[in-house]
Parts: C-alpha cells; structure tokens; sequence
C-alpha cells in the first residue's frame, strides 16, 4: 500500500503534509484537489511532515486536502517519439495539451511523453544468449534521420543473458521486445521505452574523454576567439538586451551537431514559440529534413509554474543524455540557468533555510556545478562516441557579472562568452566582448592568428581609451592607425549580421579563409598622409569588406570582391 | 451559507490571521470592521490559522472584526458594458455608472499554451518615429517604459493608446496620481476614444495593497476580450508600484528579501502578469505597454532589471525624449523585414552614427580640436535629435524613413555611413550626388 497523507499548510507553491508510512526525498507525490491531482515533490521530511514543491498553481488547496504518495522520483519518459517534440518541464507534451484542454494551460492534467498509438519498426540486434548489460543496444528503430537504438535498462547492474527477443516488426513505445535474465534467474522485460529519474546522471557507458574537437557554431566570433568543443560546456552570460537569445537561437539552427535540446527555463514564451513555429519550415543544410525533427523542446517559460521550472533544466539534461547514449552529437541550450537558480531560491525561501548571498542558498553552487558536469565526451560500450554540450545563458541582476549565479557558473564552465551593454548599445552584434571573453578550448583557425588579433584588438582599445584622454591631435598616427585596425576586425569579423542570409552562418571553411585575409590586412603596414586620410582608407575597405561577408563563397563575385580588397591594400601603401 | 469568524489572532501590516476551518489557498474574504468593509485574501494557510491580506488596509481594523470567507477567489464581471467605464483597483465603479454584477470571471488565470500562440506578425503604427522606425512596436509584444518620475510617460502612453490601431484599451493605474487619471480620462474622451476603453484605477490616495489586483484585473478583462476575437492594448502605469505593494506584503510576512528588500519572486510575479501578452492562433491579441518608473534613474534596481529580462525590450524616456541607447523593441525584426528594404539600414545606420556623434560630444566637452569626421558627426547629431528624436514629430514610417535619408544626405558621404552600396544607389537622395563626386575627388 503506497503513503498518504493530509496537507496542514499550503505558502504559495510550497505545501506541508502530515503523512502515514514511509516517504522519500525528493519522491514525487499528487495533493488531490476535488477530481485534479497536483504532481508535487517532497523537498524535506522532518518528523512525520514533509515540504513539498507543488508543480502547479495551489489556488484552491485546503488543508485537511488528501496527497498521495508514488514512491517514485521525477522521471522521464526515453524512447522514440521524443525527436520533433514540444515538452514542459515535466515532460507533458504541450500540443497534445492544446489539444484537449484548448488556450490555456490547465493544471492538473498530465499526459505520457510518448505516443503509445504510434508503432515503430524494429529491428533486433541481439539473439538469445547474448550477455549485455545497461546502456548496450537490443535492436534499433529508425527515428527521423537517425537510427534510434533501444538500449538496456541504465539502471542495471552487472552482466545479463537475452533470454528472448522478439523479431523485427512494428511495436508501440511500450511494448516488450526482450527479456533479461541474471544468474541468479531475475528475468526482466525490456520495451522499446525506459523511464529514468532527471536528477540522476545516466551512466551507462566506458569511459568519459577530455572535449578537444571543436563544435562549430557557424558565429564567427565563438569559432574562431572564443570556441567551443563538443562535450565542453560554456556559459553566456549579459545583461538583458544584450542578444543572449538571438545568440541561442542562432547556435540552436546553424551548429554542427546532431541533436539539439532547447531548454526554454522561465524565459519569455514568445521565443520559444518562434522556435517552435520556425523550425519545422527550416531544412537542415546537412540532412535536408526539416530543423524540428533534431529538435527538442523543454519549454517552462516565465509564467509557468515554478517548481516545474526546476525540473525543467533536469528533464532537458537527461534528454540530452539519452540520445548521447546512441552515439550522437547533442547540444543543450538552457535559457536562462539564472531563472532556475531563482527557482531555487523561491523554493529556499519557503523552506525557511538560512540564505545565502543574495538570499540564493548555500548549495547553489554545488547544484550549478552538478548540472554542467552532465556535459561531456564518452565513449559507449560499443567503441562509438558521443556527447552533451552544454552552453547555459545567465541573466545576472542589474547585469553585474559578480552576482553569485554567474560566478558559480564560471567556475565550471570551458568557455565564458560575456555579454556587453556598451558593445550591444553600439549595435555591435553578436555583444561578446572580445576582451572580456575566454575559452579553454581549441578553434578552428591557426592559434597564432587569433592571438595576433586578440593582441591588435587589445592595443586598439588601449589606443582608444587613451585617445579619450589625450584627443585624437595627441595620439601618434602609428597608434591611431592601430586603432582603426582594431575598429576594423571588430566591424567586418567580429559583428554578423544575424538577420542576413549568408552572413548570419559562417561555416568553418569560410572563417579560415576569410580570418586569414583580414590578418593579412591587419599585418600589412600602412602609411596614410594623415589621419584623415587614414580613416577615409578605413571607412571603404570596412565597408567593402561588409559587402564580402554578404556574398555567397561559392559566388563568382566572392572572388572578385576579395581582389577588390587586395587592390585597396596596394593603395594604402601609394599614399605615403 | 458561509460561516463568520469574529476572532482576529494578529494583525501586522496589511495582514491579519484569523482561525478558521475548510479554507482554501487564494479564497477571498470579507472583513467588516467598524471603518467598513474590505476584500481580503488568503495568502497562507498554517494549520488553522489563516493568513489574510486585507486590500484596504489593516488600519482601523479590530480584533472583533467579521471575517465572512465567500469561498472563492477573486472575480470581475466581464461584458461589453465594461466599455466606457471607470473602476477602481478591485473593480468597483468610480463613474457614477451602476456596478456590474453578471458574468464574473476568474482573475489570474493559468498562461497561455505556448503551442497555441502564434508568432506576432502585426506592426503596431505609432507615428512617432522613434518607436515606428528604430524600435517598432509588435501586436501582441510586452513592453515596458523605463522613465524617471517626472518624465512624461503618462502622456506618451495616452498618445499610444489614442494612435494605436486596436479595438480595445485597457488603462490599468496603480497609485496613479489623481491628476494624471483625470487627464487620461480626458484625453481619451477629447479624442473620442473613450467609448473603448476601460480604466480601472487605483489612485495613490487609495490603500497601497489595493493596487496588488489592478494588473490581474485589467489582464482578465483583456483575456476576455482577446478571445473574443478583439485586438487589446493594455496600459499599465506604475508597475514599481504594485512592486513595492508586493514588497510590502513580502516583508509582512516575514519572507527572507533577496534584494533590496524585494521578495525572491518577484521575477515570476511580474512574469506572470506580462506573460499575458499574447497573439492567439484563431483569436485575438493583448499588447501590454506598462511604465515602470526607476527610482533614481538607476535601472540596476530589481524592478526595472527584472522587468527588463521579461518584458520584449524596452524604451527608456530621458529628457522627454526616447533614448535610442538602450531602448529596444525585441520583436522588431519580425515585421520591419517587411515594411520596406531600407527600414533596417536606416534604423543601424543612423543609430550607429548617432553612437558617434554622442563620443565626439564627449570629445568636444572636454576641448579636443574637433576633426572634419567630428564636424560631420555634431551637424548629423543635431538634425538627428531635433527631426526625429523629439517627442512631437509626428509622420508615417515611410515618411519617416525618407527623412533619415535626407538627414544622412545632408550630413555624410554615402561610404562613411557604412550602407550597402545597393541601397545607396536606389535610396540616397540624388540632388546631393553632386557633393558625393566632389568629395570623392577631394580624396584623390
């Protein structure tokens, strides 16, 4: 017989239930309000009470309110059907929810995560005999472009023989295809889903390798200044404004990855809905199907409930996890972690714990960390690898970057892509401040080059801070010449504009050759009658530059343009 | 028949907690003391003692006070003869017009399924070119006003709401002074506009927690009339005030204050009521304007900053004027793709030009000799400022985007404003191309 209990106290989203029996932390129970249930989750047990986060609106709870306990903690759903769809942060599909209860999103009402309607062909692997153990594959079905496998059970422990297997054919989500036995004769089925609980790592796998391969995110200025690898991690954080969302949105179209997992957490829902509108009319350059069937969505926007934001974050990293188990390449984008942290802190509140900085409380850290560190490079069991890259933006308040949630965020991180006001005030997009900004991890342009350009950029913006001072009459012609280099690379490379179709995705290809050219120009010395003139010469050459960026490479006129630029740097030698 | 309580146990604040039995989270109450009766509502419930959050205040309330709890939430009746009309903060008439009392409907209802939304597709045309060409207002966006007291954000939201195209206003005021209610009353009458608007008003003589339900009103009507397939505006004004009211019950009931004495939901509060903007996909549209004022110009303050991370940008008001650093329209991109090809070069251009001319000027304040570039830059500041920025001009779009032609023109060689040589070519003005060849041997 499973636990109840009585609800003796509701403050907001957080009620308190005296119970009978046995309950668990952070095990998931239903408070019963008239025909609704109300998934809830203990948070603390302290004597014969426990806390618990409801995951809905409480309007309406009494106390003396029945709540039934599940003995299980939040889980999800992981099988074929999850590619192409649209969760909230406990995993209900939101469309099948408009559905059947219309506009609004009713309380209460909980659906499972996949299909059981549709069938899926399968195609076994494994024969009676075979010895497997968590994470191997039994047979797999086609899902979209990829070949989707069904794996053994994370959760088991140590070698077990197939003791029966069914043979290829169309099965619902859970339907049993195999069983397992052990040595000791368990038997257990396996279905073309398993369940696995959010807040625990799927481990299922040989061996966990550092992130070296760059994961291209088509932005010239993350490729080639500040990368990425894939199974790294990264944060972006910026005041609000600032472009974090233009800025995932475009990772989310344009990166090299197979899969991609969009955690929209408690930020507004009109972006998830451009998401959710755009992406099924998108083709994907590399496969040619549509950007939706790579996609998922964890959408907990800012007016859903809280608690359920939390999971949100969780739902979304064991997603990712799932399908990197299957040996493909998945990115995670959750937007905003800032957000979840709130969650946290709403939650801590209630609880009456003793805050911390910010009133956050003291484990946020620690959280923070757990969370980033489900980001990696492994290889399966089978020899193939796979991984999770995680790039998780930070709203910090009044967008001081020593808010705790950003600086428990940059400890962990492999690559900090800051965010200016002053950069996206000038209109100078993608806002990641080049000099601010770090990464850890290896580009896809020669490193000498880059660090040339990080050194003309840094000397330029001294230029420029000192010309402030002193006036432009002041500074050495030298100097202002490396200023307008610096103005240069940071016009025609470093902003893109996200709006246009060939500039907004620079493939790596077109980074090097183009990085190249404008190092050449940068190392090219220059001499100019005066600074006028100099700046005249700059003003051109920024904007044919301009106009290079916006023409196809393959184009004839790519070509044309580029001795068009070579050209204008002859002159500038001839105006000596 | 609902049972009264007559024992009042505390009384703090705004708060009062009584023992009592079967009540539900969120229920309303009626609490009848001897200085009359207020709305209250449930905002703890603790065993059986029941925390209460009175909307016109605690003072004067004793502890014999009638407490009659009426076993739902809050409600506000819903019809078209809300139209014209004027009510207070929880919906009782301030007009001499009669009180309305079918058709009630639920306040703070659940949000929006984000499958069902749709995204925003209609530009809202404003005729200030601020707003029309550098930061376009979208159907269905939220957008706050970040201005200082003293700013004329009242009367720039009454000129919105006036121009706008939509169906329905809504005018939601929270501590509204009674100066600037009756003028916005006014003006929508003079205009004629009046007759589809509905004003619910909480005036700053009224009790400060009153003003805690105006935005869930205004947001229920609006809901309702969006659904019925209406295009709604609603004005909110002064969203730091129903802040503050927050903030006072927060610290009431003791809540452990994450910032500046701003309780740790704030964000989602406010998330909550903005979130309502919506462009439904077989119905209508809620557009949200709201102002929030920043106490000491200063928008790191919790409520402007959190604001800012839920709202679709944001205009701030300086000097009577909209800033164009740091005013942003989030959704702009969505509909200014389709007005007309220029309207995207002219808004960075000009902008990014303007960012220039603002450097010089700090060039010139400390007496550098000022360069030709800097001439150029302090003639196009100017022209810019008095020909567009100012609040008063008033023109269509495409006016608007042949006069930032004409001022560049006046002001620039086409190279130096950075424009893509093909939209030089069909858009700069041509009775200037003379000075453009010139200029172009100059540099020979």
């Amino acid at each position: 017989m499973s636990t109840t209990g009585r609800i003796t106290g509701v403050n907001g989203n957080m009620i308190t239930v005296q119970f009978e029996g046995a309950v668990g932390q952070n095990e998931v129970g239903f408070a019963r309000l008239g025909e609704l249930r109300l998934m809830s989750e203990v948070v603390r047990v302290r004597g014969r009470y426990a806390d618990m986060q409801v995951f809905e609106d409480t309007t309406g709870l009494a106390v003396g309110d029945r709540v039934e306990f599940s003995g299980e903690l939040l889980t999800v759903e992981l099988g074929p059907g999850l590619l192409g769809q649209v969760f909230d942060g406990l995993q209900n599909p939101l469309p099948e929810l408009a559905e059947k209860c219309g506009f609004f999103l009713k309380r209460g009402m909980y659906f499972p995560a996949l299909p059981r309607d549709r069938s899926w062909k399968f195609t076994p692997s494994v024969k009676v005999g075979d010895a497997v153990s968590a994470g191997d594959t039994i047979g797999t079905v086609p899902e979209g472009i990829f070949q989707h496998r069904v794996m053994v059970p994370f959760g088991l422990n140590g070698v077990w023989k197939v003791a029966e297997v069914t043979g290829a054919g169309e099965y619902a989500v859970d339907h049993i295809v195999a069983k397992l036995a052990d040595a000791q004769g368990a038997v257990i089925p396996v279905a073309l889903m398993q369940k696995w609980p959010v807040k625990i790592p799927i481990r299922a796998y040989a061996e966990r390798l550092r992130p070296t391969e760059a994961l291209t995110t088509k932005i010239r200025i993350i490729d080639t200044f500040f990368p990425v690898a894939r199974g790294g991690t990264y944060c972006i954080p910026g005041p609000f404004g600032a472009g974090k969302t233009v800025l995932q949105q475009l990772t989310s179209r344009y990166a090299d990855v197979d899969i991609v997992i969009v955690a929209a957490c408690g930020e507004r829902a009109g972006e998830v809905v451009e998401t959710l509108r755009e992406f099924p009319t998108i083709h994907d350059p590399r496969t040619g199907r549509s950007l939706m069937e790579r996609t998922v969505i964890i959408c907990n926007t800012s007016s859903m409930p809280v608690a359920a934001r939390e999971a949100s974050v969780y739902t979304a990293v064991t997603l990712a996890e799932y399908y990197r188990q299957m040996g493909l390449q998945v990115l995670l984008l959750a937007d905003s972690t800032s957000r979840w942290a709130q969650a946290l802190r709403e939650m801590s509140g209630r609880l009456e714990e003793i805050p911390g900085e910010e009133a956050f409380p003291a484990y946020l850290e620690s959280v923070i960390a757990s969370f980033y560190e489900r980001g990696g490079v492994v290889t399966l069991k089978d020899g193939s690898t796979g991984s999770v890259t995680i790039g998780g933006t930070v709203s910090p308040a009044g967008g001081n970057f020593d808010e705790p949630v950003t600086q428990s965020t940059l400890k962990v991180v492999g690559a900090f892509h800051g965010l200016s006001r002053a950069r996206s005030d000038a209109r100078r997009y993608p806002a990641i401040d080049p000099l601010d900004s770090w990464s850890k991890y290896g580009g896809v342009v020669a490193a000498q080059d880059v660090a040339f350009a990080r050194q003309v950029l840094g000397r330029g913006s001294e230029v420029g801070q000192m010309m402030k001072v002193v006036g432009e009459e002041g500074t050495h012609l030298d100097d202002f010449i490396l200023h307008l280099k610096a103005e240069y690379l940071d016009a025609v490379y470093l902003q893109q504009d996200a709006y246009h179709d060939v500039d907004c995705a620079t493939s790596a290809e077109r980074q090097r050759h183009v990085f190249a050219t404008i190092v050449h120009i940068l190392r090219a010395r220059m001499r100019f009658a005066d600074k006028d003139a100099a700046r005249q010469f700059f003003h051109r050459l920024t904007q044919a530059t301009r106009d290079w960026n916006r023409l196809a490479m393959e184009a004839e006129e790519f070509k044309q343009q580029q001795s068009r630029l070579e050209g204008m740097l002859m002159e500038a030698d001839s105006h000596a | 028949m609902h049972k009264v309580y007559h024992q009042i146990d505390n009384i703090a604040g705004n708060v009062v907690n009584v023992k009592a039995h079967g009540i539900r989270y969120r229920e309303l109450a009626e609490i009848t003391s001897r200085r009359g009766t207020s709305l209250a509502q449930v905002i703890r419930l603790q065993g059986d003692s029941v925390s209460l959050q009175v909307f016109a205040g605690a003072r004067g309330i004793a502890t014999d006070a009638h407490v009659r709890f009426l076993g739902h939430a809050m409600q506000v009746p819903f019809s078209e003869a809300l139209l014209g009309r004027v009510f207070t903060g929880s919906a009782m008439p301030r007009d001499k017009g009669p009180a309305l009392k079918d058709n009630f409907i639920e306040i703070g209802g659940p949000s929006v399924n984000p499958a069902k939304r749709i995204i925003p597709r209609r530009m809202v045309r404003t005729g200030i070119p601020m707003i029309d060409v550098f930061n376009t207002l979208v159907e269905s966006q939220k957008l706050p006003i970040f201005a200082r007291a003293g700013e004329p954000y009242n009367s720039l939201l009454a000129r919105i709401a006036l121009q706008a195209e939509v169906d329905v206003i809504i005018l939601g005021g929270m501590g509204l002074k009674h100066d600037d209610y009756l003028s916005f009353r006014d003006t929508l009458e003079e205009h004629g506009a009046l007759w589809r608007a509905v004003m619910f008003v909480h005036t700053a003589a009224d009790p400060v927690v009153e003003c805690l339900l105006v935005p869930d009103i205004c947001l229920a009507v609006a809901e309702q009339f969006a659904l019925a397939n209406k295009r709604v505006l609603v004005l909110l004004t002064d969203m730091t005030n129903f802040s503050d009211a927050l903030k006072e019950i927060a610290i009431t009931m003791e809540q452990v204050p994450s910032n500046r004495g701003y309780p740790g939901d704030l964000y989602s509060q406010l998330a909550a009521r903005y979130e309502k903007a919506v462009d439904f996909d077989t119905a209508g549209s809620i557009t949200v304007l709201a102002v929030t004022t920043m106490p000491g110009d200063d928008v790191t303050h919790p409520v402007p900053d959190n604001t800012g991370y839920i709202t679709e940008g944001q205009f701030y008001l300086r000097g009577g004027r909209i800033e164009p650093f740091g005013s942003l329209s989030r959704l702009k991109q969505l509909v200014n793709g389709k007005t007309r090809e220029d309207h995207r070069t002219i808004m960075n251009s000009m902008i990014q030009l303007y960012a220039g001319y603002r450097e010089t000027l700090e060039k010139q304040s400390m007496g550098f000799r000022m360069s030709s570039w800097d001439q150029k830059l302090l003639k196009y500041g100017a022209m810019f400022e008095k020909e567009m920025m100012d609040l008063s001009v008033n023109v269509p779009l495409e006016g608007a985007l042949d006069l930032g032609w004409r001022i560049l023109a006046g002001c620039f060689d086409p190279v130096e404003t950075g424009i893509p040589s093909k939209l030089i070519e069909k858009f700069w003005p041509k009775q200037v191309s003379g000075a453009r060849a010139e200029a172009g041997r100059s540099q020979a």
